[in-house]
């Protein structure tokens, strides 16, 4: 049948036949394409694997701390793409939120997924705007409004801009290994003013903080050999910000890391490999998984160093039902010569299973 | 205990006889308790289906067969009670090359998880992230892959309208319960593949906590197009129950009757012996044994009789349920439940519940004769061992009269709950008014025959029927019984069996049938296909017809609907009402219609196509015998006009002078790859028809032939007993010089005599029966109606063979006691 379908949409359609015939092609990531605002605050959606990813410190009525984070994925999965269906999987969105909170002991979470249709999820271009089901984090000028309707809480925030984002890497152009080939484009907005409202167990409060954002694209983002990354996001007292992460091979060895830093009243800093080292001091082991996670470090970029200590042990998040890993993503405190700098939140993939993307 | 001998020792004194009713309450019994243990078996399983498929789903939005309009799924999303709705689109599909389907889903995994995630597909090791989205791939749960001796990595074909598309198994779906065959796929391919772009089959809600059920399922329902309906899980479940319950009661029936005549046998084995042991009786209270002991002694008779059949009745029931699911499924090959494996479980309950029956048609059958036994006065017994079975004639036939006036009143009654109960009560008054009848019957018909005196048996054995006495009532009213059912039965079925085929004859009228597939979601024809059958040479027209179900009210069966061309008068249709010819487009409902939703002839009622309701007035009611819960026929230009659906499943077509049906069948055949398109000739559809018809009727014909058998052994337990008490009868005529054969032609006339007057009664009690059977239970339990047809000829032949095989049957029983020395036979008693 398909084949005699073919000969008769190729006598109607000679063109067809190249693109009909060739695996569905998503575009490289290439260094040199400068990062236009607004449009790249929207989505791009031939690219593979995109996300927002918004994280922060929350403070309560009692001062108390608290940690939140939402990311929004959106999947090109190159399937479907010349079904007519309705319900075609081409562009799915992925969602999940947690929130970190002391009194517990370990993570709020819930998540979301829906292929984009029928109303149920999408995500708009030149701004940044993605949603699933209630689910939604959208870009009005410099201020974002995230919402989460999670099963034992829920959050409306709203996280307002300063300042042009950093563009990490080369002008945006952020390297995952040696090979120019595995990289993405990449940009985060550190030091949001947050303030909205928060939902714990049926009672609703009013919160403020500080938080960060990242937004990234690619098609092929990491090397065969990576098993998975370390990243951390830190919002300094002072109001300067500071990105770092690291890719590991199976055994634990580095593959690739990169950092960017700005500070108050200089010129945002870039730095390679051999300038960033994570070095684990402690680990937890998870009573669920089973899975050890290295919760806290020092971080040295160029000839600064700091110490990250997680707000609490206990931050693995289970989202296979979803984004399908397991890993462990949470706030940390952070300190420089022994005095509290900032806060920061950390993600740890690849502990338990090799980390998949895309 | 010590007369325990005494009194259950009798039983294996008159083996034959303890047998035959064994017998018979053995096999109502096991009849019973079959028909109850695969159905719950069947409903258990059918319900554990229904409730996994379903997984935790509230509430479920459910179309039309061919599906509806998915953008259904984007309103109701929008509802503020939703929490998660997930879209399935469910095909019955063909598999390429075979005469088997598959039930396939077409899911959307993100939602399902939040609602049934026992559907989940769980892709191989191989698979990829997004093998569960993937076009080509599907998921087949452990049963379905077993079923098809497929594994993970092969390839499974299927057709869809008449072309095959190919998937891969890429993992298995661990949460389906063991033995459902099921496949699911990703609902975009689904719906791309099997050519449902744009449709839904139903959508599978969640409500939030706080919303209220009643309040959410009303506000959904009444948002929804026409034809779409908001129904809760387990209204599936609720729908296969009410469709097999008729189904069902009237097989549960044919136990109870089975169990009746056993308990009449008890009775009637039970009244001779106690005649018979008349004198031991009077010994035994003459001894000082308490009148209740004795009855309790004589009930026990009967308990024992019925408390071994009901045993033995278990057993049989549960191997017949067993081997009925092996080879004919739970519906027993109705067609109810498809797609299952119900496994047999053994139900303490139902197995104690169905010995007590036993027990009680023992003891019930034993009652009579025990209280006739103790109201001997002992000094009286012990003098004289003759005839004293009380005579019945005295029993007034107004009580008769009565009963049947109740019975006619009775099958007035419309059904109760769905079933004819009345109906039933109607026959048992029938038969019971029969019985009542018979003594004043058969005394009657002997002073009628005493009127001629042929010969001297002739004489001797009128004369002594004219007295009409109690064991000669007995074994008529076993004959009468026996006649009735026999012949009611007769009668229905092959009213029935005409019926059908006068039916089949009138739907059937052309030369070829030709249809995509048994499947009508998966296998269809296109239009593209349409007129290549069109334009094959050889045929003269061609009429195609377009199958669908509707769903017109929320939580009833769906109802079958017929697009065909259908000319403005009806007049091809078997139609039994119809109405002058008005305007406007006409449908045509069966008679299940008119029963299930009221509609009548002329009507106008809404219709729910293409998600509107459209007025159509009810241009008659046809016969249907084929879709128990309705169907509704309608012209098929209308119905495309309406639709806008083009596909159609089957063609008839009638050729012209110059082919053969062969020549043709081999152009048809090869316009589509192989096994895409099946033909019929009518004839084979008939001959199938008509298969299927005799192998549901097998066991009528079974239970007739029992009947019969109970009838006569009848005769021959009440010949057998009275032979030894006439014994001194016999010596006293020997004495007087009428001959060995003279006495020998004497009881043939008894027998025969005795015979006719039940066969005379079961006749005219079997009509009415039959009538019953025909023109209310039928349609009350089936919802379908039947012209009557008697088979005189067969009821003749059977009438005199039953009677000629009385007679021999009481020769037989009387040759013993016949064989005496006249001498010894008369100096016996002094």
């Amino acid at each position: 049948m398909q084949r005699r379908h073919f000969l008769i949409a190729l006598a109607a359609w000679p063109g067809l036949l190249p693109s009909q015939a060739a695996a569905v092609s998503f575009p490289p990531v290439e260094a040199g394409r400068a990062l236009i605002f607004p449009d790249d605050y929207g989505a791009h959606p031939d690219f593979r694997t995109e996300w927002w990813y918004a994280t922060g410190w929350l403070k309560r009525g009692d001062a108390q701390a608290l940690g939140f984070q939402i990311t929004f994925f959106r999947v090109r999965t190159g399937i479907g793409e010349d079904n007519p269906s309705n319900f075609s999987p081409r562009q799915l969105v992925l969602a999940h939120a947690a929130i970190a909170d002391p009194a517990l002991g370990r993570l709020r979470h819930s998540e979301r997924a829906a292929r984009v249709g029928f109303g149920r999820a999408g995500f708009a271009k030149g701004r940044s705007d993605v949603w699933v089901d209630d689910w939604r984090l959208t870009q009005q000028g410099d201020n974002y409004q995230a919402s989460v309707r999670g099963e034992d809480f829920s959050y409306d925030l709203t996280l307002r801009a300063k300042g042009t984002p950093i563009l990490n890497g080369l002008q945006g152009f952020s390297r995952k290994a040696a090979d120019p080939r595995h990289a993405s484009y990449y940009y985060s907005r550190p030091q949001l003013d947050v303030q909205g409202s928060l939902t714990l167990a049926g009672k609703r409060e009013v919160v403020s903080g500080k938080a960060w954002l990242d937004h990234e694209w690619s098609s092929e983002l990491l090397p065969s050999g990576a098993q998975g990354w370390d990243w951390v996001g830190i919002n300094f007292s002072d109001g300067s910000a500071l990105m770092a992460f690291r890719l590991r091979d199976a055994s634990g060895n580095p593959l690739w890391a990169a950092a960017s830093l700005r500070s108050t009243g200089k010129i945002d800093q870039f730095f390679a490999p051999d300038a960033v080292e994570f070095v684990p001091l402690r680990s937890w082991r998870s009573p669920r998984s089973g899975i050890e996670y290295p919760v806290e470090w020092r971080l040295r970029v160029a000839d600064q160093e700091w110490q990250l200590q997680a707000l609490i042990d206990d931050q693995e998040l289970d989202s296979r039902r979803s984004v399908g890993a397991i890993y462990w993503e949470g706030a940390v405190r952070v300190s420089q010569n022994g005095q509290p700098s900032g806060d920061g939140y950390l993600e740890l993939t690849g502990y338990g299973d090799k980390i998949r993307v895309g | 205990m010590i007369l325990a001998p005494v009194f259950l020792g009798a039983l294996g004194q008159r083996r034959m006889a303890t047998l035959f009713s064994l017998f018979a309450i053995v096999l109502g019994v096991g009849l019973g308790v079959a028909v109850q243990a695969i159905h719950e078996a069947a409903l258990n399983e059918f319900g554990r289906s229904a409730r996994s498929l379903a997984g935790d789903a509230d509430l479920r939005v459910i179309g039309p067969a061919s599906g509806f309009d998915e953008n259904v799924l984007e309103q109701i999303l929008k509802h503020p009670a939703i929490a998660e709705a997930t879209p399935v689109l469910e095909v019955e599909a063909k598999l390429a090359g075979h005469e088997q389907t598959l039930q396939v889903l077409g899911i959307d995994v993100f939602s399902l998880v939040r609602v049934a995630p026992r559907l989940l597909p769980s892709p191989g090791e191989e698979a990829g992230r997004f093998a569960s989205f993937a076009e080509d791939k599907i998921f087949l749960s452990a049963a379905a892959q077993q079923h098809f001796a497929l594994s993970l990595g092969e390839m499974l074909e299927f057709q869809s309208g008449t072309r095959s598309v190919k998937l891969q198994i890429a993992g298995d779906l661990p949460g389906v319960i063991d033995g459902q065959r099921l496949a699911v796929m990703d609902i975009a391919a689904a719906q791309q593949h099997f050519g449902q772009l744009g449709k839904l089959s139903r959508i599978d809600l969640k409500l939030r906590p706080e919303a209220r059920l009643e309040a959410a399922h009303a506000a959904l329902q009444s948002m929804l197009p026409a034809g779409i309906q908001v129904e809760t899980p387990d209204a599936a479940t609720d729908q296969s129950a009410n469709l097999t319950r008729a189904y069902r009661v009237n097989l549960s029936m044919l136990a109870a009757i089975a169990l009746l005549t056993g308990a009449f046998l008890v009775f009637s084995a039970q009244a001779l012996s106690v005649v018979k042991r008349r004198s031991e009786f009077a010994f035994l209270r003459a001894l000082g044994l308490a009148r209740n002991t004795l009855i309790r002694w004589l009930l026990a008779e009967g308990a024992v009789v019925g408390l071994i059949g009901g045993i033995f009745g278990v057993a049989l029931g549960y191997a017949l349920a067993w081997a009925a699911l092996r080879l004919l499924g739970g519906d027993l090959g109705a067609g109810y439940f498809a797609g299952l494996q119900p496994e047999l479980e053994f139900e303490p309950v139902i197995a104690v519940v169905y010995v007590s029956l036993g027990v009680i048609a023992g003891v019930a059958g034993a009652a009579l004769p025990a209280r006739q036994a103790a109201d001997i006065a002992p000094a009286q017994a012990l003098k004289s061992a003759g005839d004293v079975m009380a005579s019945q004639a005295g029993v007034r036939p107004w009580w008769s009269l009565g009963a049947l006036l109740l019975a006619v009143a009775a099958s007035l009654i419309p059904p109760i709950g769905g079933l004819p109960l009345a109906g039933y009560l109607a026959i048992a008054l029938l038969l019971a008014g029969g019985i009542l009848l018979l003594p004043f019957a058969a005394h009657a018909l002997s002073r009628l025959f005493s009127c001629f005196a042929p010969s001297l048996a002739w004489r001797l054995a009128t004369a002594r029927l004219v007295s009409a006495p109690g064991y000669a009532v007995v074994a008529a009213a076993g004959v009468l019984t026996s006649v009735a059912l026999a012949v009611s039965m007769a009668i229905m079925v092959a009213s029935f069996r005409e019926s059908v085929d006068e039916w089949l004859t009138q739907l059937l009228p052309a030369d070829i049938y030709l249809r995509a597939g048994r499947s009508q979601s998966s296998a269809y024809i296109d239009e593209a296909m349409q007129k290549k059958i069109a334009a094959v040479p050889g045929i003269k027209s061609v009429q195609f017809t377009r199958h669908e179900q509707l769903r017109l009210a929320p939580g009833a069966a769906p109802v079958a609907l017929i697009a065909r061309s259908v000319s403005a008068t009806g007049a091809e249709l078997p139609l039994v009402s119809q109405v002058a010819a008005g305007t406007g487009p006409k449908l045509w409902i069966s008679e299940a219609m008119a029963d299930h939703y009221g509609w009548h002839s002329g009507q106008r009622v809404n219709l729910p196509l293409a998600g509107e309701q459209q007025v159509m007035q009810v241009g008659g009611i046809w016969r249907d015998y084929s879709r128990q819960t309705g169907a509704i026929m309608l012209d098929l230009t209308t119905y495309q006009k309406i639709t806008g659906d083009r596909r159609i499943n089957d063609a008839a077509i009638i050729l012209d002078e110059h082919t053969s049906g062969g020549e043709l069948a081999g152009r048809l055949t090869a316009l589509a790859g192989p096994g895409g398109l099946e033909l019929a000739m009518p004839g084979e559809i008939r001959q199938i028809s008509l298969k299927i018809f005799d192998r549901t009727f097998a066991i009528t014909y079974l239970l007739e032939a029992v009947a019969i058998l109970i009838g006569l052994a009848g005769i021959a337990a009440s010949f057998a007993s009275l032979a030894a008490t006439r014994r001194k009868e016999f010596g006293m005529l020997r004495h007087i010089g009428v001959s060995r054969s003279q006495i020998g032609w004497m009881l043939a006339l008894e027998g025969g005599l005795v015979a006719a007057t039940g066969v005379i009664g079961g006749l005219l009690a079997g009509a009415g029966i039959g009538l019953i059977l025909i023109e209310v239970v039928n349609r009350q339990s089936f919802h379908w109606s039947m012209d009557l047809h008697i088979p005189w000829l067969g009821l003749g032949v059977f009438a005199l063979s039953m009677t000629t095989l009385a007679a021999l049957a009481a020769v037989m029983a009387g040759r013993q006691a016949m064989r005496q020395d006249a001498i010894f036979a008369v100096r016996e008693d002094w």
